[in-house]
């Protein structure tokens, strides 16, 4: 099976050109540059320390991911960013795997620390939709649909909250169906909270960390005006992955069966039996 | 007669025959007609604290205002206010998109807003004993009542919609079709309704001659502007002009895309004649090649200068009365020189303007703006530019070049107004004096095939 990482470049990739040139998000090359070049350092000097083989999809995928979300004027924040998502893999770990979302991570750790960075949430619009829909479900399709239970849960439940606060509020249908139509919605639930190596291993775990996501996002946004809710959601509920493991347990995710290098993919290691941070 | 057109406040945008020297001269003139209904809102916000101020400038009988505006907090007698409607001008004026020209400095257009054509009545309302008792039989709470300059200001909270309506109707306001949800919506949002009258003593003691605009300050989470009751009015879409003050940079909506309005294009030369036409057309034309569906961001500047400048900066204490609450007193204004500034100077005041401007109907805009702010401090502006040819007699090699290279200028100037505004290019070529390109044996066609190919209204 091929490895899917590689679509998943794929796509990221033609949607940052579809951003920059299809919707004038403000994609800087120059950013998009930085971005890409401190994430495969980084990821070059992670693996160096860990003594394990460099493969530059991952940062790459995570440098695709910031430059799809993270808007800032400054390179330097975009430098951080890449720093800090890379980063986060090496350093938060728990049970042998990392625990955030790398992108995800870096995006909350920069909204939480300055105000030079933010995230244009309004700026897919809905013309995007049909084309996020299609190569999203592409990649659902690729990924042999073995996370697209997390995509499928988490928009489910998220629907389903929107319809139940527009009925209590007696709003009509065309609110909850603009809220659902956002763009930035699809590229979350379709290129982050699927990330198979941050979500829990076993099927009822994922519905139960998508449900949970898609809770608390919804509390964020609706309940406290916070535009980003669905990011600190994710963020905020990583943490509980090891222990949704620990509960109802699961295979451990490999990107590419036949020829897996990952260190943390090693099964012996990773076991659910042995669980706890290293 | 007494009509309430609901909260969303309407405003009659217009431009003034101004020629006022700033950086150059305003080469714009145009009607007092441009928008029928246009609202116009300053948004103060740093963190949760926030100071909307909405103009008002209502011109019929003082009697027959209304306003009935939905607030995210209870609000103290000391958190309104009534400003002052010149100071809202200076804004408009200050962020309006300008025209340009070059050979002599640059030219600007002014823009002055008027608004507002709110509502109604309540001229014989009840008095305030038996009004109170009513409202508790209908579950809706006076929470409190003030006198804010020529205002009457009610602050009100319902258990549910019903009562609410039926209150405001026998109040005397006429609610639009449809009402009842919206403001049960927003009582479920935990909102309270802010509806103020003009009381016409204090009006008479305080010899206003117009309605002065209303302000409040709260503290909320809530960075949003309901437009929703505006949008049950039948009159069709509604425009409405944002202006944020903010901090760390410009502020975009999170819910709806947030578009620049296309700047920088060279138009004919007599485009001078119709600058308001155009500025009119081109949004329109603009906002129906997206839809309808965006916000379109007309300046965003640091306040502190401006390049070509359509008015000077605001003055600290022209912020200060805007709400601008971290602006320091007592700190040197900005100098009233006429020239632009090259950029900011120290001590500069940290407060950055947005404007933005949006045509927005139910259909197109279900929700209510919600807005973010960005740490993007990049400047933007509209900006348009007339070049005015060189006309002298000399006669060398470059002049002949020059002059042969003008007609394809000329025609390529028409074009950009053409696809910009919708117009049709064969009339800009009649006013503008644009000849037809001379193409024997074919007919002319007003705009090239591949443009009319997908270009179609």
């Amino acid at each position: 099976m091929a490895d899917p990482r590689l679509l998943q470049i794929l796509v990221l990739s033609s949607l940052a050109l579809y951003g920059a040139f299809g919707l004038e998000l403000e994609i800087r090359p120059f950013h998009a540059a930085v971005t890409v070049v401190v994430a495969l350092l980084t990821e070059a000097a992670g693996r160096r320390l860990r003594g394990e083989a460099f493969d530059p999809r991952s940062p790459l995928i995570t440098a695709l991911s910031l430059t799809l979300l993270l808007r800032t004027a400054s390179p330097g924040v975009a430098a951080l960013g890449a720093l800090f998502a890379v980063g986060s893999k090496f350093l938060i770990r728990a049970r042998g795997g990392h625990v955030f979302n790398p992108a995800n991570f870096a995006l909350v750790a920069l909204l939480l620390t300055t105000d030079r960075a933010w995230v244009s949430s309004g700026q897919w619009g809905h013309v995007a939709l049909l084309s996020l829909l299609l190569v999203g479900a592409g990649q659902l399709v690729i990924q042999r649909a073995q996370r697209g239970d997390v995509t499928w849960t988490f928009l489910a439940t998220w629907s389903a909250l929107l319809l139940a606060r527009a009925a209590w509020l007696g709003d009509p249908l065309a609110i909850p169906w603009h809220q659902l139509q956002n763009g930035a919605l699809l590229v979350f639930a379709f290129f982050m909270i699927s990330d198979p190596r941050t979500t829990p291993r076993s099927r009822a775990g994922r519905s139960v960390f998508a449900v949970a996501v898609a809770v608390a996002g919804f509390v964020l946004v609706y309940g406290h005006y916070e535009p980003n809710g669905l990011l600190f959601a994710l963020a905020g509920t990583a943490p509980l992955v090891p222990l949704l493991d620990r509960w109802l347990p699961g295979p451990v995710y490999l990107w590419n069966r036949t020829t897996e290098t990952h260190h943390a993919t090693h099964p012996a290691r990773f076991s659910p039996a042995a669980p706890g941070l290293r | 007669m007494r009509r309430i057109l609901p909260v969303s406040l309407l405003l009659l945008l217009a431009f003034a025959e101004s020629a006022a020297a700033f950086c150059g001269f305003y080469v714009a003139k145009a009607d007092t007609k441009l928008w029928n209904q246009a609202s116009q809102v300053v948004l103060v916000r740093d963190g949760d604290r926030t100071v909307l101020t909405m103009a008002n400038d209502f011109k019929g009988d003082p009697k027959e205002f209304a306003v009935v505006i939905p607030v995210p907090t209870f609000l103290e007698r000391e958190q309104i206010h009534v400003g002052e409607k010149a100071v809202i001008d200076h804004l408009d004026a200050y962020t309006s998109p300008r025209l340009v020209e070059y050979f002599d400095g640059d030219p600007c257009r002014q823009m002055v807003m008027r608004m507002n054509k709110m509502a109604a009545p309540a001229a014989e309302g009840l008095a305030a004993g038996a009004r109170d008792d009513r409202a508790r039989a209908l579950g809706v709470t006076i929470e409190a009542s003030y006198t804010v300059g020529e205002y009457d200001i009610l602050i009100l909270s319902a258990e549910e919609s019903a009562g609410l309506e039926t209150w405001l109707l026998e109040s005397g306001y006429k609610l639009p079709k449809g009402a009842g949800p919206v403001l049960g919506s927003y009582l479920k949002q935990g909102m309270r309704f802010f509806v103020a009258k003009v009381n016409l003593e204090e009006q008479a003691k305080g010899g206003y001659q117009t309605l002065r605009p209303l302000q409040v300050a709260y503290e909320s989470k809530k960075f949003m502007l309901p437009i929703r009751l505006g949008t049950l009015n039948a009159e069709g879409a509604q425009e409405l002009f944002v202006y944020t003050l903010t901090r760390s940079g410009r502020v975009e909506t999170t819910n709806y895309r947030t578009v620049k309005l296309p700047t920088g294009m060279d138009l004919p030369v007599a485009t001078k004649e119709r600058f308001g036409e155009f500025y009119k057309a081109m949004f329109g034309e603009q906002t129906r090649r997206e839809n309808g569906e965006v916000v379109f961001m007309e300046y965003a500047w640091d306040m502190n200068w401006c390049d070509p400048c359509a008015a000077d900066p605001l003055s600290e204490e022209e912020l200060r009365k805007l709400g601008v609450f971290w602006v320091a007193d007592g700190e040197p204004g900005p100098s009233t020189g006429i020239m632009p500034r090259p950029g900011p100077k120290s001590g500069a005041r940290d407060v950055f303007v947005t404007r933005l401007h949006v045509r927005y109907d139910r259909d197109h805009f279900p929700e209510d703006l919600r807005f973010q702010e960005t740490g993007d401090r990049s400047n933007f502006q509209g900006r348009y530019v007339l070049r005015h040819a060189w006309n002298g007699t000399s006669t060398c090699s470059q002049a002949d070049a020059y002059r042969r290279t003008l007609p394809e200028r000329f025609d390529k100037e028409a074009q950009t107004l053409a696809s910009l505004t919708g117009w049709d290019i064969s009339d800009i070529r009649r006013w503008s004096g644009v000849p037809e390109p001379a193409e024997p044996g074919e007919p002319q066609t007003a705009v090239p095939w591949w443009k009319r190919l997908w270009n179609e209204k």
